[in-house]
């Protein structure tokens, strides 16, 4: 039976031969087509005796298998080289640079904002705010300023003209008004995000822009305070030393900070104090928590009786704290700017240098910054 | 305010240094500015004696000196006329800083002769104005001696006074607190009454409005002068500049008391009768500073019969001045309003160590003590005859006593102090302790509580003993402590500036008319008082800023800003008109790139503003085009609308000509949000999601192609078509607009493609046709569109 063995050598030879799959299916339908050669040798088997079919049987379908996985192997040959030529040609320079995207920031002092913000809300601090042009009355005479004192001329304050009653507003020079309208409640409509008056125990700070007629490095005719305030039974200034202890620590990420208290003068607060924090001023930058330097961080003190009197609170029943940070110096401080006018020039590549992802916000798990 | 260590240990026995008091007034509550060395700006400069002065051979006015120096005999060249041998003075040996010239020495020829050195003036050492020659001093000093130590100069303490402490305005009162913080103690008041020999002839009237107290005398016969040299010295130590010994007495007293006083010449006064009054309207006065001064009424005036003589506390009257010539001298020691004497200092612009002093408010007390101390140094200097005290009107009431538990100092601040030492603290400050009654001295009016009393003890005890006590567990409001529109203004924040723009803080105030341009500069708003012209008006948008902003980056080289701001805008000057907007500006810029990206920046600009309200919870908004205010591109721009009547955002492209009346280069995108004019969610906190229904079956899609009137906005076309079976319908998109050839003159054809998701089970062919039917049907109700052939 060399017949068949020469058979599969041929068609063997032919698959192996095929430069197409056109080619291959060619040879496929000559060889195992309905009338092809390997199909008509199939047939005959029929006609066989039993004895020779078991011995042809075999032999053809045999040949049939070969040449089917051959043609297989060709087909797949024949495919990976039409994609590896495909691919050859998709090749494209991958140096080429992506379209050019922006990268958005967040401004420092906002950064710095929601840093304190996270600090004290783990406090249980909630937030108060109040209008940026206020009342004489809520910036001054119920902060017990007393009128025409000294102190008043002490805030470079702005004016806006007189009204037919010849009263002023002014813009705040501070975020203290807002201690004002969160203990004491107004009969006047007021749109619900200024604080309108709550009942004792308050625990508030009181973002927001404040205003005084100064202009150098380190003064703009508009800056960032954030103010607290904690009124209760029993607070007294050692809940305020812990409080504002607490918070450096946690804002300058050093439990290292040393810190003191020093006497001061505010007319709202009664005794009044400033904290200052130890610092080294020797490598011409400010360094936190390091050095034998002393540098001013904070104003706080109890809050006045008079200003609970005039919020209508008794200080013999109520008492508490009350402190006020500049919020951009304190982010200049941790984060090196070093002029506050640039905070507000709104110059694209300080922004880019000195601003935040939109994906860095203060969380408790990877810190503050 | 400024004084030495040697003055406070006239009042306080201690031996203290510099920086322990320095110290001890910082935690006092004394802001300590700095310390002031001259041993340190003077160590170069040391005593030397001229042993020989010749005429310098080629100039006229200089000598040529031999002199005795720590450096041995050297040839200096000096043009003093007082440069001649056997002087004692003041020697700067080569390459020592000469403060009062600014100039460092050099080994230079003077006129071909070398000068090894410099014999210096009282000027060049910054020790006094006068510069008549080169320093005379005592031929008792040995050469090389210390310049510091030839003048008796030492440091001093320059501090800062908050305004409810002027009794720290005199040494006495500082070394009173530094005592009490037990820094030593404090010596006694030997100031005694000085007997007059002759009643004043001097009437004093005072019009209480004006002058409430007013005590005065007449010395006779008093020889004035330049006041002897350790006067001079101690007023020169703290900045003072010494005049003549009746002057510098009161400014001694002023310092040394915060009590000021006043000198006349009582030849110079018209009349028998001096008066402290109202200023009357015409009046005015040529003061000691040299400036003529009208008066009002609002200002107090001492006048004699010819007018004023004096601004009362302020500054006295240059015609009635105390000259070397003055023999009889009329004293004033007065008690001026602080409130009035502060306005007149403001309305003249006058602040005088006196206007200082009385504004924020001198001892009531202290007249007569002021004056008897006054005229013993004046009898000490310059001699004379005291005339007996005179004092007209009364001092205001004293401080009222304060009932004071003492539990309260535990109470407010914390401190455990023990009762006894809270009343040491308070007496050695001057209080009277009477059982639970504690009387302020008269130079405490700020004390007028017990929580007055408190500080003063938790200061001397000291606030470094305060207790740091954690605060006490409250209930924390659930949800987080930020309300929805603080949470609100921080995903604002966040989600723009993951989205490519920069934030920027810009001011709250913006140039008058660059306010009306964007509809505002009502005069409410306008500063009267703004720190520059371009800072004038409370904005009525951020627009502006951020416009401004970009311009000036352009001009820098940087075109391409894209920043935004959340803050405030103001309406009015009421609480209710201000509100916080979200505005942010683009200025579209395509860098050269070797892949040309294309479309139109207006709609990725959109993208932003609506990927924005979505992150803050927006509702589905209208756009409502050709409506928006005159600053915008009146084909480019269109509003954000709930309903008809709430606008939440306005966006598009800026009118060119407001960019121009800007100085910016154009075009600039840009988009205003109001974040309160988004609705809230009735409750904040978890809020559960709805269930959600994943068919099993596989959405379809029809595209349908309407054509329609060319003005019709394409967006009018997809409500009809969402609402025309809201159960099957999930999405329609435009996704090509096209007016041309095919399309009728006036028409265009917009296409759109519906999503359609069976929701039960597979669409018929039949059940297709009928849905895409009501699609056609409502699109031609709504706005009268055909289905393009």
């Amino acid at each position: 039976m060399t017949d068949l063995t020469r058979m599969e050598a041929e068609l063997s030879a032919r698959v192996a031969a095929a430069a197409d799959l056109a080619a291959l299916e060619a040879i496929r339908v000559e060889a195992l087509g309905k009338t092809g050669s390997i199909s008509e040798l199939l047939k005959t088997l029929g006609k066989l005796t039993p004895e020779e079919r078991r011995e042809q049987g075999p032999k053809i379908n045999g040949l049939r298998d070969a040449v089917q996985a051959a043609i297989a192997a060709r087909k797949d040959a024949l495919e990976t080289a039409a994609l590896d030529a495909k691919l050859a040609a998709e090749r494209v320079d991958l140096s080429l640079p992506p379209p050019p995207e922006r990268r958005g920031r967040v401004h420092p002092t906002m950064q710095v904002l929601d840093e304190m913000i996270a600090v004290f809300a783990d406090m249980g601090f909630s937030l108060a705010e109040g209008p940026d042009i206020e009342d004489d009355f809520h910036n001054f005479t119920a902060l017990n300023f007393p009128p025409k004192h000294p102190a008043r001329e002490m805030h470079d304050t702005f004016w806006l003209p007189e009204d037919e009653r010849g009263e002023r507003k002014v813009l705040r020079t501070h975020t203290s008004p807002v201690q004002i309208r969160t203990m004491q409640r107004l009969n006047e409509k007021l749109p619900s995000w200024i604080a309108n008056g709550q009942e004792p125990p308050i625990r508030v700070i009181v973002p927001g822009r404040t205003y005084r007629s100064d202009s150098d490095a380190t003064h703009t005719p508009m800056f960032h305070q954030l103010e607290g305030l904690v009124i209760d039974r029993d607070i007294h200034m050692g809940h305020l030393k812990w409080t504002l202890d607490q918070f450096i620590a946690r804002y300058f990420e050093t439990p290292m900070v040393e810190s003191r208290f020093r006497p001061h003068h505010f007319p709202f607060t009664e005794p009044s104090a400033e904290m200052d924090v130890k610092c080294d001023r020797s490598g011409g930058d400010v360094k936190i928590g390091q050095g034998n330097d002393w540098m001013e961080i904070v104003g706080c003190g109890m809050v006045h009786p008079n200003v609970l009197r005039n919020c209508g609170l008794d200080p013999d029943q109520w008492q508490g704290f009350a402190f006020g940070f500049g919020v951009d110096r304190l982010g200049m401080l941790k984060y090196g700017m070093p002029d506050l006018r640039d905070m507000f020039a709104g110059d694209t590549r300080w922004l880019d240098h000195y601003g935040f992802s939109a994906f860095q916000a203060p969380n408790p798990a990877t810190g503050l910054s | 305010m400024k004084f030495t260590l040697s003055w406070l240990k006239e009042h306080l026995d201690t031996t203290a240094d510099v920086s322990a008091v320095v110290e001890a007034m910082t935690m006092a509550g004394l802001e300590v500015e700095h310390v002031e060395d001259p041993g340190k700006r003077l160590a170069a400069f040391t005593v030397a004696k001229i042993v020989e002065a010749v005429q310098h051979p080629n100039a006229d006015k200089l000598r040529v000196c031999q002199v005795d120096t720590k450096d041995g005999r050297l040839e200096i060249v000096c043009g003093a006329p007082n440069a001649r041998a056997g002087l004692t003075t003041i020697y700067a040996p080569i390459g020592a800083y000469v403060p009062g010239s600014g100039v460092t020495l050099e080994a230079r020829p003077v006129r071909g002769v070398v000068s090894n050195g410099m014999l210096c003036s009282a000027r060049e050492l910054e020790i006094s104005e006068e510069s008549d020659g080169i320093v005379e001093l005592s031929d008792d000093l040995p050469v090389g001696a210390s310049a510091v130590e030839a003048f008796g100069l030492e440091a001093a303490i320059d501090f800062e006074v908050t305004p409810n402490r002027p009794d720290w305005l005199g040494v006495r009162g500082i070394a009173r607190d530094l005592a009490a913080a037990g820094l030593g103690t404090l010596k006694p008041d030997t100031t005694a009454p000085v007997k007059g020999s002759f009643p004043c002839p001097i009437e004093i009237r005072v019009d209480g409005d004006a002058c409430p107290v007013f005590a005065g005398r007449l010395i006779r016969g008093v020889k004035n002068g330049p006041s002897p040299a350790w006067l001079q010295q101690k007023l020169v130590s703290v900045g003072l500049r010494p005049i003549n010994a009746l002057v510098d007495v009161t400014n001694l007293v002023s310092q040394d008391r915060c009590r000021p006083a006043h000198v006349y010449d009582a030849a110079k006064l018209k009349g028998p009768v001096i008066e402290a009054r109202l200023g009357r309207e015409g009046e005015s006065i040529l003061a000691l500073d040299g400036k003529t001064y009208a008066v009002g009424p609002e200002i107090c005036v001492i006048a004699d019969a010819s007018g004023p003589v004096c601004l009362g506390g302020v500054i006295g009257g240059q015609d009635s001045g105390c000259s070397d010539e003055t023999t009889d001298v009329f004293l004033e020691c007065a008690w001026f309003d602080p409130i009035r004497t502060a306005q007149t200092g403001r309305t003249l612009g006058i602040n005088s160590d006196a206007q200082y002093r009385f504004a924020r408010g001198v001892d009531p007390e202290s007249p007569v003590p002021g004056l008897e101390l006054a005229t013993q140094l004046i009898l000490q200097l310059c001699g004379g005859e005291p005339s007996e005290v005179r004092v007209a009107g009364h001092a205001p009431a004293p401080p009222k006593a304060i009932a004071f538990d003492r539990g309260y100092v535990k109470k407010l601040s914390g401190l455990n102090v023990p009762p006894s030492r809270i009343d040491d603290i308070l007496t050695k400050l001057g209080f009277a302790v009477d059982g639970d009654a504690v009387t302020p001295p008269s130079w405490r009016r700020d004390v007028e509580g017990k929580a007055d009393l408190v500080e003063e003890v938790a200061r001397i005890e000291g606030f470094d003993a305060l207790p740091a006590e954690p605060l006490p567990e409250i209930a924390r409001p659930a949800g987080g402590v930020l309300t929805i529109r603080q949470r609100r203004m921080r995903d604002a924040r966040r989600a723009l500036a993951a989205r490519g723009y920069a934030e920027a803080i810009t001011w709250s105030f913006m140039r008058q008319e660059w306010a009306e341009m964007f509809g505002g500069g009502d005069p409410k708003l306008v500063l009267t008082n703004p720190i520059a012209s371009d800072l004038s008006t409370m904005r009525p948008t951020a627009l502006g800023n951020l416009i401004d902003a970009a311009a000036r980056n352009a001009r820098k080289g940087f075109p391409d800003a894209a920043l935004f701001e959340v803050g405030p805008n103001f309406r009015g000057d009421q609480p209710a008109d201000q509100w916080t907007a979200v505005t942010a500006l683009l200025a579209p810029h395509s860098p050269k790139h070797w892949a040309k990206a294309g479309g139109d920046p207006l709609f990725a600009l959109k993208a932003d503003l609506l990927a924005l309200l979505d992150e803050l919870g927006a509702p589905q908004l209208q756009v409502v085009q050709g409506q928006n205010a005159g600053w915008w591109h009146p084909g480019r721009s269109a509003r954000l609308q709930l309903g008809p009547k709430v606008v939440i955002a306005e966006f598009g492209e800026l009118h060119p000509r407001i960019l121009k009346a800007l100085d910016a280069e154009g075009p600039m995108l840009a988009f205003e949000l109001s974040l309160d004019a988004i609705p809230e969610p009735k409750k904040k906190g978890v809020k559960t999601k709805a269930a959600l229904e994943l068919s099993p079956l596989m959405p379809l899609t029809r595209d349908f192609a309407f054509l329609v009137g060319a003005d019709t906005p394409a967006g009018d076309l997809v409500r009809p078509i969402l609402g025309a079976d809201k159960a099957l319908i999930a999405d329609a998109r435009v996704f090509d607009v096209y007016a041309g050839t095919g399309v009728p003159e006036g028409q265009k054809s917009v296409a759109v493609e519906v999503v359609v998701q069976p929701r039960e089970k597979t669409l018929t062919d039949g059940e297709i046709e009928a849905l895409s039917g009501r699609i056609v049907g409502a699109v031609e109700k709504a706005v009268g569109a055909k289905l393009r052939g």
